[in-house]
């Protein structure tokens, strides 16, 4: 009860009410470095917001947004590209079937978003930019954050028709090889192989560390272990098909990974 | 001159004036405090804040510009819809229309566009400067997950928009998203476990057919115009509402 007063209690009231009776002496500190929002701040926005309607009037006098033929279902476009922001996800069908690609991952990336702020109990670092109190939080973020980065750029600058990899100064009439020596993990192994890397993922990070376990405890462990370990399989799964050609790396009558 | 500067004075005297502005302008402590207190939109401010959190380097303006980036969707939006009918007999026609003979049209849908385009990447930023400054830490929690219900709006807006202009690239891109759609698991008939048929699934539902026609416009339509900004808006004042309530901008402990 005590601690959810401390962090919970609206802060802005608390600031008011204070403010009414003892002025505490941090706040009194604090107040001598608060700026006027009139006309400072809203100044600021104003520029902001006139400078943005510049670039947009003029991007947009300068470009102009695409206008195709009418929609023909009985013509398809190749290659048929999603906006950029979802090419991302457009190229991970090269690597992952549909429900995978295009369900799993969107799902999962939002589901682990929420649940960040109640999993990351790293009480410091708050309020100001700092790698040394969070190296562990801002890693994983920041390489997540890349990833989505770095497939959209593929996606959308090295992918011609059939989504097959060209390099911008190649053309795109020169048709490429559709990869044909795709294999995938005999189901033995594949299940071995995916219990290993979940299984070693989830018990070595907590003996390393069992610091780090025992002040997570066992849910909100399992919770970012398991989130960090999906993330990093995207890139695994890649590499398995670049580098060996690996299609899936589970086979079963009812779906494949 | 000096009749000018009585007749001013006169203005600012009057009771009309008076009635819509309730403080002089003098630059004083409580003036300024005034400006921002008695004005329905200067108020989602508050009067003072740390000094950190009027820099750039601190907040990137990223939030701000995403909020003015959807305001402009909205305003450039309504005007396009005085020309734009999402029928399949009409659609594409009117995008042409737009182009070609609306004056300005060709400027007001390219506005529309890339500020579109513009507020996902700022959307993207300010999750990653929020993310940086740890600033979903306590009490903030609950404006990051108010914040991920705005994000995924605003990829619901882009993606519902992207069929409206009918033409082959609405209608491949959207297909593409179709068809993961389908492979839904246990909702989708193509996806593993499937519990229903092609007519039954969950892309019949977003496309109220198997195919994207007609009614796929439609519906891409009400929710790219109604639906989805409205819950934006609200989630938006929410958002807002939640900063002032949680403490203002966070600073450091
Ligand atoms: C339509 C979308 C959004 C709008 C218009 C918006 C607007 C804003 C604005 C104006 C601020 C004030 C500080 C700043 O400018 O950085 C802010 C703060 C904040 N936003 Fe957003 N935001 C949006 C989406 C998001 C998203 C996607 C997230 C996170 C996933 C998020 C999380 C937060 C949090 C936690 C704060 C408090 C930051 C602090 O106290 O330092 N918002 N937002």
């Amino acid at each position: 009860m005590g601690e959810y007063q401390d962090r919970y209690e609206f802060p802005d009231l608390k600031f008011n009410i204070q403010r009414g009776k003892k002025r505490d002496f941090r706040m009194e500190k604090r107040e001598k470095k608060d700026m006027f929002v009139w006309p400072d701040l809203v100044v600021m926005e104003f520029l902001t917001a006139v400078a943005l309607t510049i670039i947009l009037i003029v991007w947009a006098l300068l470009v102009n947004a695409p206008l195709l033929e009418v929609a023909n279902p009985g013509i398809s476009e190749n290659p048929s590209k999603a906006p950029w922001y979802f090419v991302g996800l457009q190229e991970l069908l090269v690597y992952f079937d549909p429900w995978i690609a295009g369900v799993m991952i969107p799902s999962i990336i939002i589901i682990c978003l929420i649940m960040i702020p109640y999993v990351d109990i790293n009480p410091r670092g708050s309020g100001r930019y700092t790698f040394s109190l969070r190296k562990f939080a801002l890693i994983n973020f920041n390489i997540g954050f890349l990833m989505w980065l770095v497939l959209i750029l593929i996606g959308y600058f090295l992918r011609g028709p059939d989504w097959q990899l060209y390099w911008p100064w190649e053309s795109w009439t020169v048709v490429k090889k559709v990869e044909d020596n795709l294999w995938s993990l005999d189901p033995v192994t594949g299940l071995t192989g995916l219990a290993l890397y979940f299984g070693l993922g989830m018990i070595i990070p907590g003996l390393v560390s069992r610091e780090f376990y025992r002040k997570c405890g066992p849910a909100r462990y399992t919770i970012v272990m398991l989130s960090i370990l999906l993330m990093y399989f995207v890139p695994i799964k890649i590499f398995l098909r670049l580098a060996f050609n690996i299609r899936y790396v589970l086979v079963t009558p009812w779906f494949n990974i | 001159m000096s009749r000018k500067k009585s007749l001013w004075k006169r203005i600012r005297r009057s009771q009309v004036w008076r009635s819509i502005f309730r403080h002089d302008y003098t630059d004083t402590r409580k003036n300024r405090i005034l400006q921002i207190r008695s004005n329905i939109f200067l108020h989602i401010h508050p009067a003072r804040i740390p000094s950190h959190a009027g820099k750039i380097r601190f907040t990137w303006c990223m939030g701000g510009i995403t909020f003015f980036l959807f305001i402009v969707e909205v305003i450039t939006g309504i005007l396009l819809m005085f020309y734009y009918r999402p029928v399949i007999e009409y659609a594409y026609q009117d995008m042409k229309y737009l182009r070609f003979d609306v004056p300005f049209g060709i400027i007001l849908r390219n506005i529309h566009r890339w500020a579109a385009h513009l507020m996902i990447a700022t959307i993207m930023l300010h999750m990653l400067r929020v993310f940086l400054t740890g600033s979903y830490k306590p009490p903030r929690e609950f404006n990051w997950v108010v914040g991920v219900n705005l994000l995924v709006i605003t990829f619901l807006l882009s993606f519902t928009g992207y069929l409206l202009p009918w033409d082959q690239l609405a209608y491949w891109a959207i297909t593409v998203g179709a068809n993961m759609i389908r492979a839904t698991p246990f909702i989708g008939h193509e996806g593993p476990f499937a519990l229903v048929d092609k007519y039954n699934d969950i892309r019949f539902m977003l496309l109220g057919g198997t195919e994207i026609g007609a009614n796929a416009l439609l519906r891409f339509y009400v929710l790219h115009v109604i639906v989805l900004p409205l819950t934006a808006a609200v989630l938006v004042g929410v958002h807002f509402w939640r900063i002032r309530k949680d403490g203002g901008i966070s600073r450091p402990l």
